[in-house]
């Protein structure tokens, strides 16, 4: 039991040194001002101990100090929120072109679907040094989707997406758990993320061959008859849908939306809530034909008709990522 | 501190004016209301303590092994209903406060009476559901009962959810009672600058009671609704918004946490400055961040949901804002480590409960600054982490505060002394078990354990650190045992106390222990600032009982 007490959570992503650093700096920050405190008290409570026939002397307080100790902690805490934001905006700006992977979470197991078209159990297989951004939705309750060494959280909720993103940076196997109470084995909710190096990766994906995901997406789009209304030429009753993804979309109400993922999603089960300017609100929703992994499958197809917006085709070769300190590419071509 | 031992005959007071089931159970004296809540609590307070000692039992080994999966859940969502809302909500207000607000500001009772001996049935009739609840199975949401989970599970929500929203009213009419007392009953001559600071933080207090509780109330209902009627609220498969229902909940539950800190920080100002036998240190700052904290505490709600989905722009402003709530919280800090500065400090007991209150609070206070900052609760929230920090100010302060003042004010509760040697180790128990309990819930969450797992074996590696914590749980299951066997042994064994025995300032101590029915036998007139110790304790001067 004692040979295997870490007291420091394995560092194993991009983000995990700012966070480490913040997390350091504010042990450092919460231990000066407890000393101050403590030390303060005790050197009080001894020298100012009750003596007999000595009086407490009188003091009503002091508006310097009340200033001064209203306004130096007041700006420490602002310097630690605009690091703490720095970090977040980090850690909620996926870079360009990162590999995808469709995360659907249930009462109580993850399943991944890496855009290439692996499928995966609980179990996340990925090269190092590449950014995977994760599109996470959930078939049932909340979850939160938890990787310790990545030091990375993002609940998982039903009926839309939430996204999150990562580059590891060290092979290795890491905790995967679910972070939010979502009933009787949420505890059994864990699973590992497996960090390859790229050569390995690249086995590791040669041995478990899938169509695209975008592939199955366009088999479920044309036996849903999608292509019925949305035809490539813009002369069907629904819009087009190549290079949709990434543009806003002007809508009949005049707003503009940005056409994420997110829009994408509810296009499909909630068709009348964005219509788009021009067309009438004649698609019937989805909601219950098709399951999560064919939605998601839905949307990677329609991404993958707009191949200029990040993550939209997976057929152009992602970007060769050169690891820090280290002069041969890692290639990750995995087509 | 020597107590002074005064003569004591058999007066008439508000325990022996009147005996029998009936002249208790239909009183309108808030001191019996308040006896009748210490009762209540109390219960509550060792079922709950119970639940926590099993949830740790199961944790000393990473196999869930104890109980069932099902039972774990239900030991911690029914630990933390208890607690927060059957126990530390009505803790110290509806004890201490109930007790002492009339008698500090120079009142025969509460604005209301019985408003109050009501408030106190609907605590007990949310009790006996929330005791029914657990006797037929109990609900497994946890405490924060999260949609869409709560509107699923197959558990008795519904029924502990009205148990909580009956409660709820019992905390609001509290809180008004409260509110009106100190605007419409204060003695001549006891100004607002002249109120002790334990009124001030009640005040605080009785406003989020007021203001937050309703929102609580309305929370549950629409989950129920949701549950019953399948009105899509929360639940997005029919069309609700599950993230509505965390701001909802929050709006409540963050100022929750302040309704549980604020009346315990009361405590500690005043046995401060009777131990250190000085006015508080910049008296008009300390009464002012109690506002302060009331007001910023409604604004901060969403600081638990940085990773639940909202935008990155709200996550910024609610990071910020809950950098300025920790501000007046730090200032009292500052001011009553400043008070001791050329005191006479005393160390008797609720002394050595001030001191451990300081300490916790401060460690607790100081990690909320990790929370708060964005880039860490992305890491920590839902872990280990949280509990600890959240423990070290519900438990770590609040119960602190609540036993240092249950010790400071007994003697004019029961008219009892207690063992001063068996308290002060009680205290030291208490601080002890504590830390042992808690502390290593930090270092496990930043290693990433989640909270609410009934079984790690996932993880083996956190068991070191489990076992610390569920030793230092039966160290403080002792030390909370302790004060209930020597209070009660007091009642029939301890030396009589005098009216005064800390020679402490306040007109609660200016009337006899235990005191009248109607708590003055005339009426007082206050001529003197709070805390004036250094009239008290000055030679030659000896004062004379007012309203006696």
């Amino acid at each position: 039991m004692l040979n295997n007490f870490p007291l420091w959570p394995a560092r194993a992503s991009s983000i995990a040194g700012n966070v480490d650093a913040l997390f350091i700096f504010l042990l450092i920050v919460a231990g000066v001002m407890s000393l101050l405190v403590f030390v303060a008290i005790c050197v009080f409570a001894t020298k100012y101990r009750h003596r007999p026939g000595v009086n407490a002397a009188k003091i009503e307080g002091s508006l310097p100090l009340e200033i001064a100790w209203t306004v130096i902690p007041l700006g420490v805490f602002m310097a630690i929120f605009v690091w703490g934001a720095v970090i977040y905006f980090q850690e909620h700006t996926p870079p360009r072109d990162a590999a995808e992977v469709y995360v659907v979470a249930k009462q109580w197991m993850w399943k991944l679907e890496h855009a290439e078209g692996q499928r995966e159990l609980n179990e996340l297989h990925v090269p190092v040094d590449r950014d995977v951004r994760l599109i996470m939705t959930s078939q049932d309750v909340i979850h939160s989707f938890f990787v310790p060494a990545f030091r990375i959280k993002q609940d998982v909720l039903p009926g839309r997406y939430t996204v999150i993103w990562f580059r590891a940076t060290k092979p290795g196997t890491y905790h995967l758990f679910c972070a939010e109470y979502c009933g009787t084995l949420h505890s059994g909710m864990v699973g590992n993320i497996v960090v390859m190096n790229p050569a390995d990766y690249e086995a590791w994906v040669n041995s478990n061959p899938g169509g695209t995901l975008s592939a199955s997406g366009e088999k479920v789009f044309n036996e849903l008859g999608c292509a019925t209304c949305h035809r490539m030429n813009g002369q069907g009753s629904g819009p087009a849908l190549q290079g949709v993804f990434g543009k806003p979309v002007l809508l009949e109400d005049g707003r503009s939306v940005e056409a994420d993922e997110n829009y994408l999603r509810e296009s499909i089960v909630d068709p009348g809530a964005k219509i788009v300017n021009g067309y009438r609100p004649i698609m019937p929703t989805f909601q219950g034909l098709v399951n999560e992994e064919q939605l998601n499958a839905l949307v990677a197809y329609v991404k993958s008709l707009s191949p200029a917006a990040p993550g939209g085709a997976e057929t152009k070769p992602s970007e060769v990522k050169v690891a820090p300190g280290n002069n041969s590419p890692v290639g990750n071509q995995v087509q | 501190m020597s107590t002074v031992k005064a003569q004591v005959t058999e007066r008439t007071n508000y325990l022996n004016a009147d005996y029998g089931v009936r002249s208790w159970l239909l009183t309108t004296d808030h001191k019996r209301i308040a006896l009748l809540y210490l009762i209540s609590i109390t219960f509550f307070f060792f079922i709950g303590g119970f639940y926590a000692l099993l949830i740790r039992l199961e944790l000393l080994t990473p196999a869930g092994d104890l109980v069932q999966a099902d039972t774990y859940n239900k030991l911690f969502t029914m630990h933390g209903m208890v607690m927060v809302f059957f126990f530390l909500i009505p803790s110290i207000p509806a004890v201490l406060g109930n007790f002492l607000i009339p008698m500090m500001i120079g009142a025969k009772d509460l604005a209301f009476p019985r408003i109050n001996l009501l408030s106190w049935y609907l605590y007990i009739i949310g009790g006996a559901l929330m005791c029914h609840c657990m006797l037929t199975g109990g609900a497994d949401t946890g405490w924060t009962f999260y949609v869409p989970f709560s509107a699923i599970t197959n558990t008795k929500f519904v029924e502990a959810g009205l148990a909580i929203f009956v409660a709820g009213f019992s905390s609001i009419l509290t809180g008004l009672n409260f509110v009106v007392t100190v605007h419409r009953m204060r003695a001549p001559g006891m100004t607002w600058s002249r109120l002790p600071l334990f009124v001030w933080a009640h005040y605080a207090t009785s406003i989020i009671q007021l203001l937050g509780t309703p929102v609580i109330a309305i929370t549950i209902l629409l989950v129920a609704a949701e549950r019953t009627l399948h009105l899509g609220i929360f639940d997005p498969k029919l069309g609700g918004d599950p993230l509505l229902f965390q701001h909802l909940f929050w709006f409540y539950s963050h100022p929750a946490v302040y309704i549980m800190i604020l009346p315990a920080m009361g405590v500690i100002s005043e046995v401060i400055a009777c131990y250190a036998r000085k006015r508080i240190f910049g008296y008009s700052f300390v009464a002012f961040s109690s506002i302060a904290i009331a007001v910023f505490g409604f604004l901060v709600w969403a600081h638990h949901m940085f990773v639940a989905g909202i935008s990155l722009y709200s996550a910024l402003v609610f990071s910020m804002l809950s950098y300025a709530v920790a501000v007046p919280s730090a200032v009292k800090v500052f001011n009553w480590t400043a008070t001791l500065y050329k005191g006479s400090i005393h160390y008797d007991a609720p002394m050595l409960y001030a001191f451990g209150f300081i300490g916790l609070f401060t460690v607790g206070g100081l990690t909320g600054l990790f929370l708060a900052a964005l880039g860490i609760d992305v890491h920590v929230t839902d872990t280990y982490f949280v509990v600890a920090h959240f423990h070290y100010i519900m438990v770590g302060g609040a119960v602190m505060g609540y036993l240092g003042g249950m010790h400071f004010w007994w003697p004019k509760i029961s008219g009892k002394l207690y063992p001063e040697g068996w308290a002060k180790l009680a205290a030291l128990i208490v601080f002890v078990g504590f830390n042992l309990t808690f502390f290593p819930q930090f270092i496990l969450g930043y290693l990433g354990m989640p909270r609410r797992y009934w079984d790690y074996s996932h993880m083996p590696e956190f068991q070191v650190l489990n076992v610390a914590s569920t030793a230092g749980a039966t160290i403080l299951g002792i030390g909370y045992l302790l004060p209930m066997v020597y209070f009660l042994w007091s009642l029939r064994y301890g030396d009589p106390a005098p009216d005064n025995p800390w020679n402490a300032a306040g007109l609660e101590w200016k009337t006899a222990s235990p005191p009248p029915t109607f708590n003055f036998d005339s009426d007082p007139v206050v001529t003197w600032e709070a805390y004036n110790y250094d009239e008290i304790d000055a030679p030659h001067i000896q004062e004379a009982p007012v309203g006696r």
